[in-house]
């Protein structure tokens, strides 16, 4: 098996997905927004940077952070809307799978299926992808596998 | 799609205000080549020739959060200036040197009272310290000087009067020494 990388020092993470990020925000929320949101997806990241163990998947985490800022600022404006935004994780061929497997989860269980069992990132860090806490990413990552289970016995 | 410059700074300055950043880092020109300076909460940590190498070094000693926050080393830098331009012959900083300890951290308190323009040798050190055959270890605390330039490991030299070695190499120890009037 290969090593994990070493969690690198945060201005060289920041440096190499900002403009990504930023680009993604762009799309989903239009030039202005984007920029709060920009700082809010970062400082989340900054936050449970000291949680993470390696470094195999800070893009799919980052993004993820992006996409759960994306949608409160959105939810923020329409409250009254429904929501049924796809949580979209960048693909990758080996999780291909188990992205299939879920798709059918509500986004947020999905985000934390995905981020726990694929990605295997820690809770803490998925509580901030999610922006919420390491209990609820926990919370939701276990009501997610409950969810496929039925889905498999069904 | 590149980040504008205003918000890049926002983010930098929100981060530091939450008291979110272990290590704030900018880069600075300076006669002896580019230089990263770099402070905790503490105080001024580390002065790097190679700044690409520091950082990592940097989230090792400090923790990952290591971010460039210009307004954070201002002062440093300022100081800094002043000394290269010949105006400031002492520093009045505060440092953080928790991440040196025993033998090498005693080196740098006694490093630390070399005069502006004095030269002193390793073996004359290692005496000041109480240990007078210890001059390659001090060789070795000097040459893991975090601090240098503000902690002055360029005015240790050898035994007979030559250079002898220098982390950042020999012709950045020459210069500093120049400037100090400690070389003609």
């Amino acid at each position: 098996m290969m090593e994990a990388m070493a969690i690198p020092p945060f201005e060289r993470f920041y440096a190499e997905h900002r403009d990504e990020v930023y680009g993604l925000l762009v799309r989903r929320l239009g030039r202005q927004r984007a920029e709060d949101a920009f700082q809010e997806t970062f400082l989340r990241a900054l936050r449970a940077y000291p949680a993470l163990r390696n470094a195999d998947h800070l893009r799919a985490w980052v993004l993820t952070i992006a996409r759960n800022v994306g949608i409160d600022a959105f939810r923020r404006e329409r409250p009254e809307v429904e929501l049924e935004v796809p949580v979209e994780l960048p693909s990758r061929p080996a999780y291909a799978e188990l992205e299939h497997l879920t798709d059918e989860l509500p986004p947020t269980e999905r985000a934390a299926v995905v981020l726990r069992y694929a990605y295997d990132l820690p809770y803490a860090a998925i509580g901030a992808a999610l922006g919420s806490s390491e209990d609820a990413a926990r919370q939701a990552a276990s009501a997610g596998v409950r969810r496929l289970r039925r889905r498999e016995t069904r | 799609m590149t980040v504008p410059t205003d918000l890049d700074n926002r983010f930098r300055d929100a981060a530091d205000r939450e008291g979110l950043v272990d290590v704030a880092y900018d880069l600075s020109d300076s006669p002896v080549g580019e230089l990263l300076v770099a402070a905790t909460g503490r105080g001024l940590c580390r002065i790097a020739y190679r700044p690409d190498a520091a950082l990592d070094e940097l989230a090792v000693d400090f923790g990952a959060r290591v971010l460039r926050v210009p307004r954070r080393v201002e002062r440093i830098r300022r100081e800094l200036d002043e000394y290269f331009e010949g105006n400031r012959r002492e520093f009045d900083l505060e440092l953080d040197l928790t991440a040196v300890a025993g033998f090498n951290r005693q080196a740098l308190d006694e490093l630390a009272r070399v005069p502006y323009g004095q030269l002193t040798t390793y073996g004359a050190l290692a005496a000041k310290l109480g240990r007078p055959t210890a001059a390659r270890a001090v060789g070795g605390a000097m040459n893991r000087n975090p601090i240098p330039i503000v902690l002055p490991c360029h005015r240790v030299v050898g035994a007979g009067g030559s250079l002898v070695g220098y982390a950042g190499g020999l012709e950045r120890k020459e210069t500093l020494l120049r400037l100090e009037g400690a070389l003609l």
